[in-house]
């Protein structure tokens, strides 16, 4: 395909349209440079349509290029602006003779000026901006990104990070406890406090409200902040322990969400929360904002499985959490392995170790595409929540391992001789499990055994083993990996 | 008395389990020296859950590689102050972590009365909450 290489000099600014490859956007021998952000998308062209030239249509609307040539392109530097797709790989899989059709990964490189320092909202406005529904593609998902050290310096990150948060609260050597309040809505404000004193005088570190409760008929904000409040502090009188709520502050505008975290602050909370719904710009405000008041931001994903959860369209749940640590939130629910909610475990691990490394390494395997310096940002505690219960603690700690948030919800609230009793559960589960950890023991083949010795002397773990012994959600993931690793025999 | 689990303070990793034994705490101090983090011992009559700086028994032990060694600095902690807290903690010096990794009780006093929940009624319903510890009641020299 010699006419579809890229067109230099007078000709190529000549008026009228030309393939996006003869524009330049498709430049095989290409090596990014550490100035480069990469972004790699899953492509599924339309049906007959050249892979190669629709990936380079996707640098092209992802970066300078419009339909048709102009000349002002020749006032800029802009075979540097122009973003270049470097490799275009078939997907394993797919194709002729498998079930799927064929896709393509695509790793496209962009100058890193072509991003505004420190906003995530404008990143996303190139990134996932246009492309998403150009003709020529049938479906695209953005599977991962690099941004250069120098770029990520451009982003303060979480607020307080795990490490501080540890510090802060006190606790060390273990994953934190939470739960959900449950009913999610139709508590009023003194109802929904008891639920929360309740769990937390029993052991949990956190309660949480849920994504969607804001300010309804039922129960309007200040009254939950007050009644919230109330139990966080005489819970902490209880036990001796810092104790917090994750105040809900998600509200329609940005001055109603700053009006709500600053009550939150003036009531002594240590945490508020908001949700992902709110936006990017939103969500960097208030990242912000905690920074500048000594607040951890915990941020629940609310509405990401819209886009992130089908493999051939949208975004992988991995960008999420890039652009959350960036955009500087302290805690982001990032999936269980074992609970209700989607997730294939070696994905999940990849999430976590997006959220907790300081670099990561390329890993196809558990789905990290790119490399990537974490140039000191600070680390996000992920939160797994959905349909856990302690009689699953040992595979927990295995998938997890220590810097999470632990929610058990129904888990706490659902136990039979009530929410104090299912908040002791848990903290018994956990500690006796870092223990056996710790002392060396096979902890995850021999959870089962070590819980019930565990129960002998803890009555309400007892119960909740009981209550909940045959409880898993195995379905199958629809986020899995491309790449699976072979077995090779050992000698 | 405290009304919670336990009926005690329950700060640290462990508060919820059986008091260790010392060679359930031998097998705690080995998992911190296999990752290469300093142990030290730190005692207080304040569980305050903000009193962050508890009194340093001794330095952080860099260099002692034997669980022995640091068990019986422990012993030696809970006999001098038998009716305080004393806890054993772990740092890592990891560049990312350069903080605390372990932290839990291996003491306490024998009456542990709790905590006094004192609010202040300020305007609009909002109340300002501190929280006491009855064990500080008395002056620091006259407790215990």
């Amino acid at each position: 395909m010699a006419e579809e290489q890229e067109i230099k000099g007078k000709e190529r600014y000549k008026s009228g349209v030309i393939s996006y490859k003869k524009m330049g956007y498709w430049q095989p021998d290409y090596t990014p440079i550490v100035t480069d952000v990469i972004a790699m998308f899953r492509l599924t062209p339309a049906a007959g349509v050249d892979p190669e030239e629709v990936a380079a249509g996707v640098a092209g609307e992802s970066s300078t290029a419009t339909w048709t040539v102009v000349w002002t392109d020749r006032l800029t530097a802009s075979e540097l602006y122009r973003a270049k797709c470097y490799k275009c790989d078939l997907v394993p899989n797919t194709g002729p003779g498998t079930e799927t059709e064929a896709q393509y990964f695509i790793y496209i490189a962009y100058d890193m000026d072509l991003f505004e320092g420190g906003s995530i909202a404008n990143v996303t406005a190139s990134i996932i901006g246009n492309v998403f529904g150009m003709k020529a593609l049938k479906a695209l998902r953005l599977e991962d990104m690099h941004f250069p050290v120098a770029y990520m310096k451009t982003f303060e990150g979480p607020a307080t990070g795990i490490i501080v948060e540890r510090e802060r609260m006190d606790k060390f050597g273990r994953p934190l406890l939470g739960a959900t309040t449950k009913p999610k809505l139709g508590l009023s404000g003194r109802n929904y406090g008891r639920v929360v004193y309740e769990a937390l005088k029993g052991g949990l570190d956190f309660v949480k409200d849920d994504e969607n409760i804001n300010s309804q008929p039922f129960m309007h904000w200040r009254d939950r902040f007050l009644y919230c409040m109330e139990a966080v502090n005489k819970a902490s009188a209880a036990t001796g322990e810092i104790k917090g709520h994750y105040l809900n502050i998600t509200a329609a505008t940005m001055d109603e969400m700053i009006e709500r975290a600053e009550f939150a602050k003036d009531l002594g909370s240590i945490i508020v929360m908001i949700d992902l719904v709110i936006g990017y710009t939103a969500i960097q405000s208030m990242a912000k904002w905690c920074r500048a008041n000594d607040m951890i931001l915990h941020l629940h994903r609310a509405g990401n499985s819209t886009y992130s959860r089908q493999k051939n369209h949208g975004m992988n749940f991995r960008v999420i959490c890039k652009w959350m640590r960036m955009a500087g939130v302290d805690h982001i629910h990032a999936g269980t392995v074992v609970g209700k909610l989607e997730g294939d475990p070696a994905m999940i691990h990849g999430f976590y170790d997006v959220l907790r490394e300081t670099h990561n390494d390329v890993n196809l395997e558990n789905g990290i595409f790119l490399e990537q310096d974490w140039a000191s940002l600070n680390k996000v505690m992920p939160v797994a929540s959905g349909g856990i219960h302690a009689g699953q603690m040992h595979q927990l700690l295995h998938h997890l391992g220590e810097d999470v948030v632990l929610q058990f919800g129904g888990g706490t609230i659902g136990h039979p001789q009530g929410i104090q009793a299912g908040a002791i559960a848990n903290r018994v589960a956990l500690e006796v499990m870092i223990q056996a950890r710790n002392e060396g023991q096979d902890y995850l083949a021999k959870g089962p055994e070590i819980l019930q010795n565990a129960a002998k002397t803890c009555a309400p773990l007892k119960a909740a083993l009981d209550t909940w012994k045959d409880i898993t959600f195995n379905y199958e993931s629809t986020d899995t990996a491309d790449f699976v690793p072979t077995a090779t025999g050992s000698n | 008395m405290m009304t919670n689990y336990g009926n005690r303070m329950t700060q640290g990793q462990f508060s919820f389990l059986p008091d260790m034994t010392d060679e359930q705490i031998t097998m705690q101090i080995k998992y911190a020296l296999d990752n290469k983090w300093a142990v030290n011992i730190e005692y207080t009559d304040d569980p305050h859950p903000r009193n962050t700086y508890w009194e340093m028994y001794g330095m952080p032990m860099f260099d002692m590689t034997d669980p022995a060694g640091i068990l019986m600095e422990i012993n030696e902690c809970r006999k001098t102050f038998a009716n305080c807290y004393i806890r054993v903690m772990a740092s890592d010096a990891t560049r990312g972590t350069e903080s605390v990794k372990m932290s839990y009780i291996v003491n306490r006093p024998s009456n542990e009365p709790g905590y006094n929940l004192v609010r202040e009624e300020r305007t609009g319903r909002t109340q300002g909450y501190t929280i006491l510890p009855y064990a500080c009641d008395k002056p620091e020299g006259e407790r215990s």
